[in-house]
């Protein structure tokens, strides 16, 4: 009889031999412990053939063998998938030096990230956001912004026609005139949007996009002109960067104005991008002709204000390093592709 | 404007560097955009003396021994016919920079750096020079004109540098004038400022001469039009002799660009540049009936202008006539018949102010332009036009070429040209600017200006030149003060005596950027495509006449053909961007624009169009299809949190069965499709192409629409899914629909499988369905569910006849 166990427990050492994976090994555990079937199993059923006085010992031989094979075959088996897991790694390796899988997402146009950017740093001093209209009259875009029909400032931009009445705005401050017919000071507001004129080459687009500012309160001078954008410059081109006024003209501000900032890639140096001078032009300014508060009806004895018009692809051009202003409206995927604030 | 230092300095002492002036321009509003030294590409060129000068045998060049002072003596061979023994020549020394020229000797080709050479076994360590070779001509220098070599003066000290006596040291000052100061459009003008800001004196120009007793009777200048010429001026001037200019006048009209003609036409131009003034000569013989008469043309009126074209006029257009016939196109061009001759003796001068904008109206509607024409532009005062005669005067006299007789007629319109009154408040310019200036600064600005300031406590009194026409109030007082005073003075304040105000954008503005970042996020990029765009791209979109996307804006000057519309959809210019993506090899990808379309009401435009502010959104590519457009409409619905439903339609550029109409409580706001396979081909189109269009005006109602919570089903839901066998034509949105109509219950269904084959027939799909109800009031019963899908089931066999899949 322990012949007989012996015999299977030596066929189970043999056997294991030549089993290589844990499929096998289950198989082969099934094939000796499965309880109706297994070799072991058949072993416990053949009790009731066994005499009375040989029973106890049959069946703690048979138990032991049991005990002894589970552990066995189960030591075997976390062997086999330690092995198998392994293997498993191991077909998987990969170089890890390929190129990454793009996740594909898209990103804002560098004009929206400008003016975003620009909307911030107002939107925290107390600006509001106004969008006029593209198309305007005559009036809101030069008459009503002290450039009468025969005044000499029509010619410094050549305006699209769309009817003797009608054209396409050649700048934003079209929009101050609406606001300031709407509204009584304190006015604080900014104005972005698309303007048009008649020029094309790498650094004029018929359409670009400006960002009009305007302030009308009690009070405000020259010099809260300058404050307010040496507070800008510091916010979007780094703390440190200084404004310069230089004297310039624009019908609807008096005294206008040209801004420079100190370059912001030299820091005032003199280097390619700042043409040596250390200075960048940004922007133009002034404070309101007293005529155009007097056009929207505000009594410029009592109310002053400043304007200021910041040209976005310029800006834009000038923190991506684009040369050619063309590329701003092409759509190529691969120029967009690049230029983001991620 | 350009400016000519050695001319400046003739009406104010300039002891600063080009430089230095250079940056005190730009410090009171005058920047220069080009300065540059008149010889800038001459260098090492001095004042060589040829003691011998031999000739070589069997060429026409000449070994000479040049003595060049302290440089030493040299070697040079030379191939110009005048060159002799004695004669002193500019010679370039070896490293010297000179004008490379072709080998006519005329044509510059370049700046060349001289080196040791040897001619036919002959060294030679230099050149001797031609004026072209210096960049000198005849009108800069008599003489430098002559194909051969410059002869310079027997005094010119041996081994000087040739610079300053050939004027090469002169500077050149292009400068720009903004538009409120035309009367800086010339070198008095510049020369006043310059004045001003070195305090300095200004020296004005002579304008004294003797008139004789000479008349004629009869004469007389009338103006039809005073509104265009408020101001027209005659003198009669005889016994003119038209010869060649002296080389002062000549040198300078060549600085500036302008070629010497003769004395008289030469005087016209001199004073146009330094006065600023356009003025005009006419040869008083051929002028008819002793009269110049000032009028509009008539309509289809021609006149010859003296470059022998022939222009047809109208009444917009403004005439010089005399008693019988026009004579000049007024402000733009003299007319042939009356230009100064070789043979003239008896000129008219004309000195006059026009209109600037009809002047730059004539210019433009018969496209002819001159200097003159280009100065009217920008606005000429009466003082210049009544200094201007004056001028031409004196300088006919210093020219001794003619005799200026008592004649003269000034009519005009009662502007005066003395010095006007403006009385300002100090308080209320320094309040402009932020700043108390001191009063003894703004005296001293304002004296240096030729205001003639005086001061009253408060009151500022001053005599305002005529030619400052924009000198109008407190504010352009302030600008003056401050440009000279400068704005480095400008201290930095934040808005002191400002109220606070609430900023940022508004919920549109925030809508539309939640929107976008939405469509980056799904992988789209925002492009932005100009507003105009062409009649071909409506053909482009198959567009019948009818179509209201053809009843666009037209701009009346636009730049070209291709940019003449107002978009009336954003389609076409997103077509064009995915064309030009894919002519680079870019075969994939999403883009989108937010911008406005164009609606007239009318055409032309008689009151503001409807600007529609417009989402249009590509894809493209192999992977793309048209469920990936039908979910990224899904996530435009989702970002504004409405809902959208798609019905079939159909539109000239999309594919016939793959468009959809969007629509948001039922309200039509848009399309999406597939591009249509024929415009797909013309565009070499390499990939498919869908396209979208959502009109946000109409969206913009349900801006700012919260997300709401909604509790959660508080007994618990069931699902069932339910796989049916329908007709192929019926669709998955007509089932769904149906379900609901159903079964108040249902609150969600979602498709997962279509199953089309032989098992379930011909004309037949099978389509499986996860439907999701929800307790309302109280919990399901055991049967209930069981009983709404049999409820379902019915409704949809009845309407469908449609079977459970067995």
């Amino acid at each position: 009889m322990n012949a007989n166990l012996e015999q299977i427990k030596q066929e189970i050492i043999a056997g294991a031999e030549n089993l290589t994976s844990s499929k096998e090994v289950y198989e082969f555990k099934k094939k000796f412990l499965d309880g109706k079937t297994g070799k072991i199993g058949l072993l416990m059923k053949e009790m009731k053939n066994i005499p009375n006085d040989q029973k106890a010992e049959y069946g703690k031989g048979v138990n032991e063998l049991k005990v002894w094979a589970l552990e066995f075959l189960s030591g075997l088996d976390e062997k086999m998938k330690a092995k198998e897991l392994q293997a498993r790694y191991e077909s998987e390796k990969i170089d890890i030096s390929l190129p990454a899988t793009k996740i594909a997402e898209g990103n804002l146009h560098p004009i929206t990230l400008v003016r975003n950017e620009i909307i911030d740093i107002f939107s925290g001093m107390g600006f509001e956001i106004f969008e006029g209209p593209e198309i305007e009259t005559d009036y809101y875009n030069f008459t009503a912004l002290n450039t009468p029909q025969d005044h000499p400032a029509r010619d410094m931009q050549d305006t699209f026609y769309l009817s003797p009445e009608f054209l396409l705005r050649t700048q934003t401050s079209a929009g101050q005139v609406h606001v300031m017919e709407k509204k009584q000071p304190p006015i604080k507001i900014l104005s972005p949007g698309k303007v048009f004129r008649s020029d094309d080459d790498a650094t004029h687009s018929p359409m670009f996009t400006q960002m009009e500012g305007l302030v009308v309160d009690k009070g405000i001078t020259l010099c809260d002109l300058q404050g307010m954008l040496d507070e800008f410059v510091k916010q979007i081109y780094g703390e440190g960067t200084k404004t310069r006024l230089r004297p310039s003209y624009f019908p609807f501000t008096e005294p206008s104005v040209e801004v420079d900032c100190s370059c912001f890639e030299c820091g005032g140096k003199g280097c390619k991008l700042c043409k040596g001078t250390g200075w960048i032009e940004i922007l133009g300014a002034g404070v309101v002709n007293k005529k155009v508060l007097e056009n929207c009806g505000i009594d410029s004895d009592v109310y002053s204000g400043f304007a200021f018009g910041i040209g976005i692809e310029r800006t834009a051009m000038l923190k991506y390093g684009i040369n050619n202003i063309k590329l701003l409206f092409e759509s190529d995927i691969k120029v967009l592709n690049q230029l983001n604030d991620k | 404007m350009i400016a000519p230092l050695s001319w400046l300095k003739d009406y104010v002492d300039i002891d600063i560097t080009p430089q230095e002036l250079e940056e005190k321009l730009f410090s009171c509003g005058f920047e220069v955009e080009e300065l540059y030294e008149v010889g800038k590409d001459i260098s090492k060129v001095v004042v060589g003396h040829v003691l011998t000068c031999e000739p070589i045998p069997d060429t026409h060049l000449h070994v000479c021994q040049v003595d060049c002072g302290e440089h030493g003596q040299f070697q040079i061979c030379c191939g110009a016919d005048n060159v002799h023994a004695g004669g002193k020549f500019p010679t370039a020394l070896v490293g010297a920079t000179v004008y490379a020229t072709a080998k006519d000797h005329k044509t510059v080709e370049g700046v060349m750096t001289i080196g040791k050479g040897k001619l036919r076994g002959y060294e030679s360590f230099g050149m001797l020079c031609s004026g072209v070779e210096l960049g000198v001509s005849e009108d800069m220098y008599p003489g430098a004109g002559y194909n051969g070599l410059l002869v310079l003066p027997d005094d010119a000290p041996i081994g000087a540098d040739v610079k300053p006596i050939l004027g090469l040291d002169d500077w050149i000052f292009d400068i720009a004038i903004t538009a409120n100061r035309p009367d800086c459009q010339s070198i008095v003008g510049i020369a006043r400022e310059i004045a001003a800001v070195l305090e300095k004196p200004f020296k004005a120009p002579a304008l004294d001469y003797t008139t004789d007793d000479v008349t004629i009777d009869n004469f007389k200048v009338t103006v039809d039009c005073p509104q265009l010429c408020p101001r027209y001026s005659a003198h009669y001037v005889h016994d003119v002799k038209i010869a060649e200019s002296p080389a002062w006048m000549k040198r300078r009209l060549t600085l500036v660009g302008i070629g010497a003609i003769s004395n008289v036409v030469d005087i016209t131009n001199y004073i146009l540049k330094e006065l600023g003034q356009p003025m005009h000569a006419f040869d008083y013989t051929t002028l008819e009936g002793d009269a110049i008469n000032v009028r509009r043309a008539t309509e289809g009126e021609k006149i010859v202008t003296l470059d022998e074209t022939e222009l047809t006029l109208t009444t917009e257009n403004m005439l010089i006539c005399d008693g019988v016939k026009p004579v000049a196109l007024a402000g733009v061009m003299g007319g042939l018949n009356s230009e100064i001759r070789d043979t003239t003796t008896t000129v008219l001068f004309e000195s006059a102010k026009f209109a600037r904008d009809n002047i730059r109206r004539t210019s433009r509607a018969v496209g002819k332009s001159s200097d003159s024409s280009a100065r009217y532009a920008k606005g000429v005062d009466e003082y210049a036009t009544v200094m201007a005669l004056k001028r031409a005067l004196h300088l006919i006299e210093e020219l001794g070429c003619g005799k200026v007789s008592k004649l003269h007629v000034d009519v005009n319109t009662g502007n005066s040209v003395e010095p006007r009154e403006l009385t300002v408040s100090i308080a209320k310019v320094n309040s402009v600017l932020g700043i108390t200036v001191p009063n003894e600064d703004i005296i001293r600005i304002m004296t240096n200006l030729c205001f003639e300031p005086k001061v009253d406590g408060d009151t500022l009194t001053l005599q305002i030149p005529a030619y400052r026409e924009d000198m109008e109030g407190y504010q352009d007082v302030a600008e003056e003060v401050i440009r000279m005073y400068g704005y480095d003075h400008i201290t930095p304040t934040f808005m002191p005596t400002a109220q606070v105000t609430v900023g940022g954008e508004n919920v549109v503005q925030k809508t539309e950027l939640r929107l976008k970042k939405a469509l980056c996020g799904v992988g789209a990029h925002e492009c932005i495509h100009y507003s105009f765009f062409s009649p071909s791209d409506l053909d482009l979109l198959r567009l019948p006449e009818d179509a209201t996307e053809r009843h666009a804006i037209r701009i009346m000057n636009p730049i070209s053909e291709e940019l003449s519309l107002m978009r009336t959809t954003l389609a076409a210019s997103m077509i064009n961007a995915v064309v030009r993506n894919q002519k680079k090899g870019n075969l994939e990808g999403r883009l989108f624009e937010v911008a406005k379309k164009f609606i007239p009401k009318e055409l032309p435009l008689v009151e503001y169009p409807d600007e529609r502010q417009t989402l249009c959104v590509a894809t493209f590519g192999t992977k793309e299809d048209f469920f990936t457009m039908k979910g990224i409409a899904e996530k435009v619905a989702e970002v504004l949190h409405v809902e959208f439903t798609y019905a079939n339609t159909t539109n000239t550029f999309l594919h016939p069965f793959q468009t959809a109409s969007i629509s948001c409580n039922g309200e039509e706001i848009g399309y999406f499709g597939k591009l249509a396979y024929d415009i797909a081909e013309e565009c070499d189109l390499r990939t498919p192409m869908y396209i979208m269009e959502i009109d946000l005006e109409v969206l913009s109602k349900y801006y700012g629409k919260k997300a709401m919570f909604t509790p959660l089903p508080k007994f618990p839901e069931e699902q069932r899914d339910l796989a049916i066998v329908v007709d192929k034509n019926i669709t998955c949105g007509e089932i769904e629909e149906t379900m609901k109509e159903a079964c108040k219950y249902i609150t969600n269904i979602k498709l997962f499988d279509i199953y089309e084959g032989a098992q379930i027939g011909v004309d037949k799909k099978s389509m499986a369905f996860t439907v999701l109800f929800t307790p309302k009031e109280e919990a399901f019963g055991a049967e209930s569910v069981d009983g709404f899908v049999k409820k379902i089931l019915k409704q949809m066999n009845k309407k469908f006849g449609a079977e459970l899949r067995s």
